[in-house]
């Protein structure tokens, strides 16, 4: 054992958990500027603009003042529930960071069933929400609380099985075995990516994946103008940092995802000397990771929100049967050829 | 060694969650030793080196039912339920069962007692086989197939009933 904690096997590893961590962390930081920025040119106002070039110091102020508030408890909450409702929030969310590849090496462990893995951790995070609703003991929380533990196992079911045809094709759970199924290309140009093969199942997996990750237009869980701010109403200061960076955590994994299952991953085109060779896929994977986001951002700023009775019928009457008829097609086509 | 501890200390938090699920007057309380119980089988499956069992364990009963076991708990008042008597006259017949059975089980213990250290788990040919899941798969759809079908019509039918008797009648049916 203790050999293990001196050898360079370990030292890689610790190195590539820091970087990925501190790579995440920041960037979960930085999202939230650019979600300010660009809601606020869609809504042609300026955005973030006093601290710092172009509002850029603005998340480290947000940060700063997340620590110095006052951390309030409401007098009637189940104190245990309340307190752990933020970490059980987080902790899943940043977990499943631990299997996506960010490169052809940047990756903390490969394991065979990966994608299973992220499934059950991020099934969990809906604890942090039901919880924290709960636990404040109160009733728009309470309401937010419900609604959001409703949709998320209603959305959850689609979800997954709209990966079920990828998987039938790609033959694997480990995520690094499906980028590299992708990485060969039709006619020389066109990448063998799975959007082209499963078209079907990549909309019901971005649809399913904005309602898991609780946006608009599925935010019914927060709801502003109904429920005030949904679950986490009563939670000020860090708590509420946690929350919202578990948010932001959920929308990089399902888009990471999305990117892995569909877009082939960090494959892209290699040019340029040795040490580029060696930075380009995490470049390509960040930014397909980014498109994502920026059509997330870009959805809340432009669509009205759902209401409660169209988000159960959609869900169970539209995406459930589609992603089923889906498997059929895919399982006969696979079975022939 | 390791996995043997592991296994143990494993299995020792599924017991006595388990029976602190049903001990525990506070439903949150028992819903959360519930989870815990749940966890600590997924360990086991993975100190045997069945990852992809692990996973859909995590899934299916931690991320899909205790969800929805909690989601009722919210319904309810939980601080009646807690003043709330916990057992009924039956406690008796229970307890002389629940003894005869206990007896059976450390009976039966006792002469397996041989079988208490585990052997070492040897990975089943994971690789050779193209891993856990395609194994799981192959079963399931080869030698177990009918059983599989059988569950699987069961649960059918069971959604069917569940929708059926929780379907509001109209007036014209009565």
């Amino acid at each position: 054992m203790s050999e293990y904690l001196t050898s360079s096997d370990f030292m890689i590893l610790m190195i590539k958990i820091i970087v990925i961590f501190g790579g995440v962390m920041g960037a979960l930081v930085y999202l939230t500027w650019i979600e300010r920025k660009v809601m606020a040119r869609v809504q042609m106002r300026p955005g973030p603009t006093r601290v710092g070039p172009f509002g850029l110091l603005q998340p480290i102020a947000d940060g700063l003042k997340f620590l110095f508030k006052e951390d309030v408890v409401p007098a009637n909450a189940n104190r245990f529930l309340y307190i752990a409702a933020p970490v059980v929030s987080l902790i899943p969310a940043l977990l499943s960071f631990s299997v996506i590849p960010f490169g052809p090496w940047l990756q903390v462990t490969d394991l065979s069933v990966g994608l299973l893995f992220i499934f059950a951790i991020t099934s969990l995070g809906v604890y942090g929400i039901v919880l924290g609703g709960w636990a404040s003991n109160s009733k728009y929380p309470l309401m937010g609380a419900m609604r959001s533990s409703a949709q998320m196992i209603s959305y959850e079911l689609s979800l997954t099985l709209s990966v079920v045809g990828v998987l039938m094709i790609a033959n694997t759970l480990s995520l690094n075995q499906l980028v590299m199924s992708q990485q060969r290309t039709w006619l020389g140009f066109i990448p063998r990516w799975n959007i082209f093969l499963q078209p079907v199942a990549f909309l019901i997996y971005v649809v399913s994946a904005v309602a898991e990750t609780n946006r608009l237009p599925f935010d019914l869980a927060e709801s502003e103008q109904e429920l005030v701010a949904g679950w986490h109403t009563e939670y000020s200061s860090l708590k509420f940092a946690m929350f919202m960076l578990a948010e932001y955590a959920n929308m990089v994994t399902v888009s990471a995802l999305a990117t892995i299952m569909f877009f082939g991953g960090w494959s892209g085109p290699l040019v340029g000397p040795h040490w580029l060779k060696a930075a380009l896929p995490t470049f390509w994977f960040v930014s397909k990771i980014f498109l994502f986001i920026f059509f997330y951002v870009l959805l809340r700023s432009t669509i009205p929100r759902f209401r409660y009775d169209q988000l159960m019928n959609f869900g169970w009457k539209v995406l459930l049967p589609l992603s089923l008829a889906n498997i059929l097609a895919t399982s006969f086509v696979v079975a022939i050829s | 060694m390791l996995e043997l501890i592991l296994f143990y200390t494993f299995g020792a938090i599924a017991v006595i969650s388990g029976i602190l699920v049903i001990t525990r007057h506070n439903v949150v309380h028992s819903a959360a030793f519930l989870g815990a119980t749940l966890f600590a089988v997924a360990g086991i499956f993975l100190t045997l080196h069945a990852e992809f069992v692990a996973g859909v364990q995590v899934i299916v009963y931690v991320g899909g039912i205790l969800v929805l076991f909690v989601f009722v708990i919210m319904l309810i008042a939980v601080e009646r339920s807690v003043h709330e008597r916990q057992y009924n006259k039956q406690w008796t017949i229970a307890l002389i069962t629940s003894a005869i059975l206990i007896v059976e089980i450390a009976y039966g213990l006792y002469r397996g007692r041989d079988s208490l250290v585990l052997p070492a788990v040897v990975p089943p040919a994971a690789a050779a086989a193209g891993g856990n899941s395609e194994q799981v798969g192959t079963a399931l759809y080869t030698s177990y197939l009918l059983p599989f079908e059988i569950a699987s019509i069961l649960l059918l039918v069971a959604i069917v009933g569940a929708v059926v008797l929780s379907k509001k009648r109209t007036p014209a049916e009565e």
